[in-house]
């Protein structure tokens, strides 16, 4: 150990993790997989999700491992039974309340229901008389659609709208418990609000609730393809910045722009011409 | 952020004045002169935000509710931007941000504990069938007058019926009391008769000891917080002073949010001896070396709430509060902040995002308050029992006041009597005290006892076999219960108990922020179950489920305690097969 770093235990294993870092830093360098949803590398941890909650040796209550700093000589246990029962009552809960079925660990790459089906959990046990979030689908524009029957409320889109990135605050959360959603003021319409379209929202939403308007097109005709997509790397061309984007290109249409969220000049995030700004490489006549 | 996005929609003159009163005619955090910003700066923008809850109040009350308008005008003024200022709105009960159609006060009536057992509902459609408007509310703090009502103002103030009528207290003119000694005697209006009766003899007392004594003096005492978690105070204090002495800027809160369904101590202390409170906050201020005291009471108490604002003013003329009040280079003043009917709001970090104008939802900690609290600067928030326990501390002295009480739990505790008791109301009496006892102090059951609901909403169930339990923190823990913040809420056999569970159900439901999963969602699924009235062994296993992830993983207690009331009631049989 050093000045730099401190000495954790996770599962057993002794782990070195970087002063400041997270319980879920040292549990991806020490290999432990860790579910997390409302995390995103690029984003301060809002820590509400609570699927990625590990038990600490002293503490009451289970901690959220992507926003709680490791301390020297912490006792991590991300595998007991405490923990194993609130990460499958979070995943059944989202389930009974949400359309999860598109939802990702996007820290994993995977599907949320990889880990639904770790922790076994049910939603359907809580009967079909529940309710479950119904906002209806909005389409204000060409650029990208809002299907809030999806939204896990994880506020990652109200981060990069703020001050984690876009400093627009177009949207945030209003109302309160169940009935809390993710809205403008009054709900106006997003082009009347002080939405600028940078599209950063869609970035870092894990659950589809939030889509690019060719995405969710090809999706309702069932023709979305990932696996026949291919993802050309560029810089932007429209200014000096050089931003680099991943154009996400399917039978030879770019069908959505994303840049990486580890680059050092995006952190995923992009403005709205490099997002949507790229019609005039496949012009339609 | 100068170039903020404000909708078109602008507010009426009233809106704006309404709005001026609160925030100056022309303070703005952004200054802007011909093409040039002259003031503003992020600095100022963070300055000013925390009178946003405030401006909302201003609105709501001049115009029955928060106009797109009258949000832009605020927003611009304080330079928030308006889809998190309507987040802020959307948030408290008291704000309606949908234009209501008339020009009436509301009258709210509260439909819960003790109110619902004592026709609360149907109250509440006898207003409606005479056509005024109405509102269900949750708990009022007035349960030992239920059912209660509170009649929310429209360009005028807000007001509690009951209030016009003379208050005392059961145990009114008893020398042997403490907290509540000066109730019903001193004047609540005078800083004189306040002075007369033994007021500010205790801060005199703490400068005599110096800070350093003075926190040890509370350590000592082995006072701890009466809000319900029992934190001692006199560690919380320590842990500000240490911050302060390595230069920082603190801050003490007095936590009047009292929400907690069944109890009322904080508002008739407040209403009947406010300067006691004011005593007592200049004293955690010179104890810490806060320079900012706060006092956050709950909105719906427009008597404490004037009480105060008079006996703040009294300091201020009288040189108790403002520059060097705390002594050579200590300022200290003390700012009142109205709630806006949130539950949450009563967890301390929720507490200090609502006052710096965010929405009332708790923050992860650690960070503790100590540290990182108000403004993230160090904070000593304790409940106004809690303090005005000092003044007795620091009067009689540390052997007088450990007399009564037991070891662990020294000293008295209020006690919050409502519900199926001869006697409702609000007593103070020695820790140690069993809770056949105190229900004979209120005068004995009413009828035939059923159950008694012990520490409110985030409390739990006892049954008759607990009248002979001692009521201390240690005995209560042991028994598996809780004193919480000092309810005791009655119900005899002709309550209607299984309509009692499933309204605290709905409470915890209602009340979440919203913000993690397992209290959205869970207190939601539990009011679902609890509701359907269906509860087989099949329910109850799914209820202790969702109960122990919302113990386990929830950001703060309101989920953590969320089914402790359902599980009890089912343990004990009052709800559950056959019910």
């Amino acid at each position: 150990m050093n000045n730099s770093s401190v000495t954790i235990t996770i599962d057993g294993e002794t782990v070195e993790v970087d002063v400041g870092r997270t319980i879920l830093d040292g549990c991806r360098s020490a290999g432990v997989d860790t579910p997390t949803l409302c995390h995103g590398d690029n984003l301060t941890p809002s820590n509400v999700c609570r699927v990625c909650v590990v038990e600490v040796e002293g503490s009451r209550t289970l901690v959220p491992s992507c926003s709680r700093p490791a301390e020297e000589g912490m006792v991590v246990a991300t595998d007991s039974e405490r923990v194993r029962h609130s990460r499958k009552m979070v995943l059944e809960f989202l389930g009974s309340a949400v359309d999860v079925s598109q939802a990702r660990d996007v820290d994993h790459d995977s599907d949320l229901s990889v880990w639904s089906d770790h922790y076994g959990a049910d939603p359907t046990r809580y009967g079909d008389q529940v309710a479950k979030s119904s906002a209806p689908l909005k389409r204000e524009d060409d650029l990208y659609v809002r299907d809030y029957d999806k939204c896990v409320l994880c506020y990652k889109c109200v981060e990069a709208c703020g001050d984690d990135a876009q400093h627009t605050f177009a949207i945030a959360v209003s109302g309160r418990g169940f009935d809390a959603h993710i809205s403008t003021e009054f709900d106006a319409a997003l082009p009347d609000s002080a939405c600028v379209y940078c599209g950063n929202c869609v970035a870092v939403c894990p659950t589809g609730a939030l889509q690019f308007t060719t995405e969710f097109d090809l999706r309702k005709a069932a023709d979305w393809r990932p696996e026949d997509q291919h993802v050309a790397r560029t810089v932007c061309s429209y200014c000096g910045v050089g931003c680099n984007l991943e154009l996400h290109v399917q039978d030879n249409t770019i069908v959505k722009v994303t840049s990486p969220s580890d680059h050092d000049v995006t952190s995923g995030m992009l403005c709205i011409k490099g997002r949507f700004g790229w019609q005039y490489v496949q012009p339609r006549f | 952020m100068a170039d903020l996005y404000i909708s078109s929609d602008v507010a009426s003159e009233g809106e704006m004045a309404a709005v001026a009163v609160v925030l100056g005619p022309d303070d703005d955090a952004l200054v802007v002169e011909h093409e040039r910003v002259v003031r503003g700066g992020t600095r100022r923008r963070h300055a000013r935000r925390n009178l946003l809850l405030p401006a909302l109040h201003a609105l709501q009350n001049h115009a029955g509710w928060i106009s797109p308008g009258g949000l832009n005008h605020v927003c611009e003024r304080l330079q928030v931007p308006p889809a998190e200022a309507y987040g802020v709105a959307t948030f408290y009960d008291l704000f309606r941000t949908t234009d209501p159609g008339n020009r009436e006060a509301v009258t709210h009536v509260c439909v819960d504990g003790a109110c619902q057992m004592s026709g609360a509902n149907e109250l509440l459609a006898e207003l409606e069938a005479g056509g005024a408007r109405v509102h269900a509310s949750p708990c009022l703090g007035q349960c030992e007058r239920a059912p209660a009502t509170f009649v929310q103002g429209l360009a005028g103030p807000d007001l509690v019926p009951a209030d016009s009528l003379p208050y005392t207290i059961p145990q009114q003119g008893d020398a042997s009391l403490r907290l509540l000694r000066r109730i019903g005697v001193v004047d609540p209006t005078d800083i004189d008769s306040y002075r007369h009766n033994g007021g500010f003899a205790a801060l005199e007392r703490a400068r005599e000891l110096g800070p350093t004594e003075l926190v040890q003096l509370v350590t000592d005492s082995g006072l701890s917080g009466r809000g319900g978690a029992a934190f001692p105070t006199g560690v919380k204090w320590a842990a500000v002073r240490a911050e302060v002495d390595t230069g920082r800027s603190a801050h003490v809160v007095a936590n009047a949010d009292e929400s907690e369904p069944g109890t009322f101590k904080d508002r008739v202390l407040i209403e009947n001896d406010p300067f006691s409170l004011v005593e007592a906050l200049l004293i955690a201020g010179y104890a810490t070396g806060a320079t900012h005291g706060w006092i956050y009471i709950r909105g719906e108490y427009p008597l404490a709430t004037a009480r105060l604002e008079k006996a703040v003013a009294e300091a201020r003329t009288g040189g108790l509060l403002g520059a060097n009040a705390l002594g050579e280079g200590h300022n200290f003043d003390i700012t009142i902040r109205r709630g806006a009917g949130a539950y949450v709001c009563g967890e301390e970090t929720a507490l200090f995002n609502s006052i710096e104008g965010f929405r009332g939802e708790p923050r992860n900690k650690p960070p503790f308050p100590t540290t990182h609290g108000l403004f993230g600067e160090p904070t000593a928030i304790n409940n106004p029992e809690t303090l005005v326990n000092v003044l007795h501390l620091l009067t009689s002295g540390i052997s007088e006041y450990r007399t009564q009480g037991t070891e662990r739990s020294p000293a008295t505790k209020l006690f919050c009597l409502s519900g199926a008791v001869l006697t409702p109301g609000l007593y103070e009496a020695p820790f140690g005290i069993t809770l056949g006892e105190l229900l004979e102090m209120a005068g004995g059951v009413r009828g035939d006892l059923r159950a008694v609901l012990m520490g409110g909403a985030a409390g739990s169930f006892v049954d008759r076999s607990f009248l002979d339990m001692a009521l201390t923190l240690e005995d209560t823990q042991k028994r598996g219960t809780t004193l919480g913040s000092g309810v005791v809420m009655v119900f005899n056999t002709e309550d209607d108990i299984v309509a009692a569970v499933s309204r605290i159900a709905e409470f915890f439901r209602d009340e979440s922020c919203g913000q993690c999963v397992p209290c959205r969602i869970g207190t939601q699924r539990q009011h679902e179950i609890v509701g359907a009235g269906v509860l087989d062994a099949k329910h109850i296993g799914l209820i202790d489920e969702m109960a122990a992830a919302m113990r386990d993983a929830s950001i703060c207690g309101l989920g953590h305690t969320a089914s402790n009331a359902v599980q009890s009631a089912i343990r004990l049989g009052l709800i559950g097969a056959g019910k």
